[in-house]
């Protein structure tokens, strides 16, 4: 049995009468791609905003490592090896490609109360930097605003902002979104080379980009998860392509 | 690509920032402080004291401009209170003189002290809120500062207090209007190049980061809120020297000086000026002050058309006078 890292129990959120999570359980194992689908609605940004502590669940409690998370500040999360990326491209535009990646360094390597020497000067902060850009295959844009980058390679500057923080978790919401064919494909490529001594959450559309990544998939309607496999299980799954690839 | 290409490419993402910038910004920069350092000699020369006082003031107040910079221009927090600081730095100037401790090396570290104290007390509050809820509650505690002040009968209350001697440095006679630009300008350089390297600092980066997004700073890992705090209280320390040297140009302290149209003016200077830039608060400071002498000559209703100004400014150049001379530049 490989390592579990993230653990969710009982999970409950509702917003006035709407349940938008319901009783969820989830695991996400060392070495693994654990997808969540599901339709529009379904409550995946609401579910994974829990994982985050973005939001507070009514009831049930997330584990990471085997601690109790649920209720620990966003920015003590990062620290303990969680990562995300976010649907809508989040990241600081009028700063340089290199400037954003290096904070997300400068984040996991000592305190950054430094008043004194630029931090475009620090051989490390770039270095390590440098290399999270080269992984995603955006070095070639290093200096170049945030701003001026396409959405495609936003949202590569996005994995490497991740990335960078070297997280041993990574939640990745739909970073598929908007993106062409081939922008797809390379980043289907580029995600595959990243389990490897991590867990990846990864939350998606792109029905082709999920079942070529997935070690496992976990379907989410109106809020309840109806049902866990391997792609192969989920695809021949009744009750999901009931409720969800709309065939009867 | 191979590791070593990378290595060796390293080094052109290594540059340290430049004080003054580039390119046009650069000369801009330059000439404004040469400008502000050769008219008031000019002027002293001549034998005008008057314009060397006016220098002076411009000089003093584009600290606290340069301050007010610190976390508006760079760090996005608006701040609608920071002529309390300027007040309280003016205090901890007059109310030591009043008992008779007349040492400039208590005066400037007090001010300084004490404005960083009521920085760091009604920052920690005020930063827990944001946008308009943050313009609005900053001018909140700066006009508690300022009844405060007001109601203190012992220092003068409502008709304020006259500083009957100028901060004592012992070796430096201030009271000598030459020296005591002189002095000044040597401390608004000061300040420039502290905001220069804490903006381009590893504190720095947080900062902007913060102003930039700063939903995604904590999802990275900072506790924005005490970076954005830490930030608030150099800025109120600072602004609170210029307080200091404030009170000493005037001879005279007053409550007046924290009033919330005080913190407007401040903010325009900067968001006139350019905020975010080296070049944005002294030039802003500047034109502020030289609109008043001039505009007030004519009309009691000056503030009419810097009104309009300001309007203007906002509404079409992006960046202030700073951004908009770029842009020329460019084009």
């Amino acid at each position: 049995m490989t390592e579990m890292l993230l653990q969710v129990k009982g999970l409950k959120k509702s917003f006035g009468g709407v349940i938008a999570t319901d009783d969820v359980a989830l695991d996400v194992r060392l070495n693994e791609v654990h997808a969540i689908i599901g339709p529009n609605g379904a409550g995946k940004t609401t579910l994974i905003s829990q994982l985050f502590g973005e939001q507070l669940p009514d009831a049930g409690s997330v584990f990471f490592k085997g601690k109790d998370i649920t209720k620990l500040p966003i920015y003590k999360r990062a620290d303990i090896g969680l990562a995300r990326s976010f649907q809508v491209t989040s990241v600081f535009l009028d700063f340089s490609v290199l400037d954003n990646v290096a904070l997300a360094v400068q984040a996991h390597s000592g305190h950054s109360f430094k008043f004194w020497k630029p931090a475009s000067t620090e051989i490390q902060l770039r270095g390590d930097a440098m290399q999270a850009l080269v992984q995603v295959g955006l070095d070639e844009r290093a200096s170049s605003k945030a701003s001026e980058l396409s959405h495609g390679e936003r949202r590569q500057l996005e994995i490497a902002m991740a990335l960078a923080t070297d997280p041993v978790f990574l939640l990745l919401d739909e970073p598929m979104a908007g993106m062409g064919i081939e922008e797809s494909a390379f980043m289907v490529g580029l995600l595959k080379g990243l389990k490897k001594g991590r867990a990846i959450l990864l939350v998606e559309h792109d029905m082709n980009a999920v079942f070529e990544l997935a070690d496992r998939i976990s379907v989410l309607v109106y809020g309840r998860i109806i049902a866990t496999g391997t792609p192969d299980e989920i695809r021949e799954n009744a009750q999901v392509r009931e409720a969800y690839l709309g065939e009867a | 690509m191979s590791a070593q290409k990378k290595a060796a490419n390293l080094d052109e993402y290594l540059k340290a920032p430049s004080l003054f910038g580039f390119g046009i910004g650069r000369i801009m920069t330059i000439v404004l402080m040469v400008l502000l350092f050769i008219l008031p000699l000019i002027a002293w020369y001549m034998g005008n004291k008057f314009y060397l006082d006016f220098s002076s003031r411009i000089v003093c107040l584009a600290i606290a401009a340069v301050s007010l910079n610190l976390i508006l221009g760079f760090g996005g927090m608006v701040s609608f209170g920071h002529a309390a600081f300027v007040g309280i730095g003016a205090y901890a100037v007059g109310i030591p003189s009043h008992h008779g401790y007349e040492s400039a090396w208590l005066h400037f570290p007090l001010a300084m002290i004490a404005a960083a104290f009521f920085a760091l007390v009604t920052g920690a509050i005020s930063l827990r809120t944001k946008g308009v809820y943050f313009i609005m509650i900053t001018m909140a505690f700066a006009q508690m500062a300022y009844y405060f002040f007001l109601s203190l009968e012992e220092y003068g209350g409502d008709d304020g207090m006259t500083l009957w001697s100028r901060s004592d440095f012992g070796f430096l006679n201030i009271t000598d209007k030459l020296t005591f630009f002189l002095l000044s300008y040597a401390l608004l350089a000061l300040c420039i190049y502290l905001v220069f390297r804490i903006v381009n600092s590893r504190f720095g980066m947080v900062v902007r980061g913060c102003n930039s997004n700063e939903a995604r700073m904590k999802s990275l890992g900072y506790n924005t809120y005490a970076y954005r705090l830490t930030a608030y209280v150099i800025s109120g320390a600072m602004c609170g020297l210029a307080g200091a040297l404030m009170a000493n140009l005037q001879d005279f302290i007053t409550a007046d000086t924290m009033t919330w149209t005080r913190s407007g003016e401040l903010m325009f200077m900067v968001i006139l000026g350019g905020a975010g830039s080296v070049f944005g608060p002294i030039f802003g400071t500047g034109v502020f002050l030289l609109f008043e002498e001039i505009l007030s000559a004519y009309t009691i209703y000056w503030h009419l058309p810097f009104g309009v100004l300001l309007i203007l400014s906002v509404l079409f150049i992006k960046g202030g006078v700073n951004g908009l001379i770029q842009r020329a530049w460019k084009t």
